[in-house]
């Protein structure tokens, strides 16, 4: 595959390019990019899209419900405090999106870190990072999510950063292995033969061909880290209150759940579709980029 | 001792030691986690308490003793099964947590239930009609299935069988039909795993060179797949329940608070905000201990059943 790949590089048939080509032919992952997309673009211009401030209390109007179902001018309704629905919505999005994006993205660098290391040296490393992946395994990562901000104080970096350490093992495990089939092929041992340097090979020759697996993962974990970020947020020990994030709306709503069903509803709607949206996409890049999947 | 088991029981050894080792670095992790997140006297106390008062609770926890010490005495502990004393319950840590452990055993047992009933046939269904309408109909419901947040779903079963149709309660315990919303809830995404897993295995056995002999005899397809391909495809799944087990045990915390369910899941989350130290690192490394003892269970029992596994070894 490796070897493939970098002949394939010559011609104008990038891998990436190949991908792309791939992905455009899925509908449902042509459907899920654009949500995405427009997911991005509406946590981005959030403050232009928002009809109301997500925190302007107003309780003449509280419990409002939304304009198509009732006598109200706010398009998903209110809140118990009067707070505008839709707006809040928008606003949760982009901690949503950062603490997705950001999370996937430090546990990729520990998880590539810790499975070249671990595939490349092999032995005694390789036992003891495996166990260490034991460990991180054997505790719910929710669990460790909720002693590690309930002891050092709930903050968005916080959360980041709890979700980011937790979330590295199925990136260690995956390039791990594709690293010890990948070290006995001819283009490694011949460049270690000539006298290339270790780290030369892993950033040169390893790091290049375990990228797709890696991405598809990644996707994977931003979607996993939405979910697990507004699970915090939900418990009410995640991101600060005063932050409007769609976790802190669902256990709002649950509260009116017997009155005001548009408050649960809508922020686990948005949470499911996205990561819903998340899912298919990485199904997708998986199936345009690994030749070993077999087209089910 | 044949040689054959002389070399399971030393794999199963290995196994055992290996989990031990897990089990050991995992207790060290809470350890850790409990210590170095802030100092626990000054949220246990109250804001206008005395040196004297601050030195007291001290004593009483051990926490003027040397990290080292505190650390031996707690392995010491755990070696007795005995994990100190809860500060808000003022009872031993292990009593409280025996008292809520069968209410999350049920739960999850039941879920685990659940999931396997519908999982299983869907599996089996999506892969004898791979391609076909059916099958796109159950990918695409074990996809919504994997995306959707327990909590989420809990909440929408609320809404429809207690708020809207008044058939179910949405919460409490005790009978059956206070069982049955968090357990729908809780085996949600189990199914899609399992389902998703079984159909993806099955698919690999069905083109195999036995199972192709199986048909050749003259067995209709239902029953090649059952007596012959599910055997063999079920070892694989075995492997994901047992890793699932973490993410079931996570999903129990999440819906028990939607249910406030008894379990232990409650009990964490209580212990944390209580800063009851002792508590949350007895139930901590209790969620860790479950894992393990699971897995190394799976582990050993595969490859008891799996001859291709043993031999390896």
């Amino acid at each position: 595959m490796a070897g493939i790949s970098i002949a394939a590089s010559q011609d104008a048939q990038t891998p990436t390019h190949t991908a792309w080509r791939a992905l455009r032919q899925n509908r449902w992952g042509m459907v899920a990019v654009v949500f995405l997309a427009v997911m991005v673009l509406t946590a981005a211009l959030a403050p232009l899209i928002a009809p109301h401030d997500p925190q302007a209390q107003n309780l003449l109007e509280r419990l409002a419900p939304p304009s198509w179902a009732g006598d109200s001018d706010h398009l998903l309704g209110t809140d118990h405090l009067g707070r505008d629905v839709f707006s809040r919505l928008v606003f949760g999005s982009r901690i949503s999106l950062l603490v997705g994006v950001s999370a996937a993205m430090l546990a990729g660098v520990i998880g590539a870190v810790v499975g070249l290391l671990a595939g490349y040296y092999g032995g005694r490393l390789d036992w003891i990072l495996m166990r260490l992946a034991d460990v991180q395994l054997a505790f719910p990562s929710i669990l460790l999510a909720l002693a590690v901000v309930a002891f050092l104080g709930s903050g968005l970096w916080i959360v980041i950063v709890v979700l980011g350490l937790t979330g590295w093992v199925s990136y260690a495990r995956v390039v791990r292995s594709e690293v010890v089939s990948l070290k006995t092929r001819d283009f490694v041992t011949e460049a270690r033969a000539i006298g290339v340097g270790n780290l030369t090979i892993i950033r040169r020759h390893l790091l290049p061909n375990v990228v797709a697996p890696l991405a598809t993962i990644a996707t994977l974990n931003v979607a996993s880290a939405i979910v697990a970020e507004s699970a915090l947020s939900f418990l009410g020990l995640g991101v600060p209150t005063h932050i409007p994030t769609w976790g802190s709306m669902l256990a709002d709503g649950q509260l009116y759940l017997g009155t005001s069903w548009w408050i649960a509803i809508f922020p686990g709607l948005a949470l499911m579709l996205t990561s819903l949206a998340i899912n298919i996409t990485g199904d997708a890049i998986r199936d345009a980029t690994d030749p070993k999947v077999y087209r089910r | 001792m044949s040689e054959r088991s002389r070399a399971m029981v030393r794999s199963a050894a290995s196994k055992v030691l290996s989990a031990l080792v897990v089990m050991f670095l995992a207790a060290t992790v809470t350890f850790l986690l409990v210590r170095i997140s802030g100092d626990p006297l000054s949220m246990l106390l109250p804001p206008d308490a005395t040196a004297e008062q601050a030195d007291e609770l001290a004593a009483t926890l051990g926490l003027d003793q040397p990290l080292v010490v505190q650390y031996a005495d707690y392995l010491s502990g755990l070696i007795r099964f005995d994990l100190g004393d809860s500060l808000f319950y003022n009872q031993p840590v292990s009593q409280v947590i025996a008292d809520r452990l069968p209410a999350t055993a049920l739960l999850a047992v039941s879920a685990l239930f659940i999931a396997l009933v519908i999982a299983v046939p869907a599996g089996i269904a999506a892969a004898m009609r791979r391609g076909r309408a059916s099958d796109k109909g159950i990918m695409t419901l074990i996809l919504l299935g994997q995306s959707t947040p327990a909590f989420w779903v809990g909440i929408v079963l609320i809404l429809i069988f207690a708020v809207r149709l008044q058939v179910l309660p949405a919460s409490g315990h005790g009978t059956l039909s206070h069982l049955i919303l968090p357990a729908v809830t809780l085996a949600v995404y189990s199914v899609a795993v399992i389902a998703r897993l079984l159909r993806s295995s099955l698919l690999d056995v069905l083109s195999s060179d036995y199972m192709r002999t199986a048909t050749a005899k003259g067995f209709g397809p239902t029953h090649a797949v059952v007596s012959h391909g599910l055997r063999n495809a079920s070892l694989p799944v075995i492997t994901v329940v047992g890793l699932e087990t973490g993410t079931l045990l996570g999903g129990a915390i999440l819906t028990e608070q939607v249910f406030t369910w008894p379990g232990l899941g409650r009990l964490t989350i209580e212990a944390i905000s209580n800063r009851d130290l002792p508590l949350v690192q007895g139930t901590v490394l209790l969620f860790a201990a479950i894992f393990v003892v699971i897995n190394l269970i799976v582990d050993v029992t595969y490859s008891a059943i799996d001859p291709r596994v043993r031999l390896e070894k």
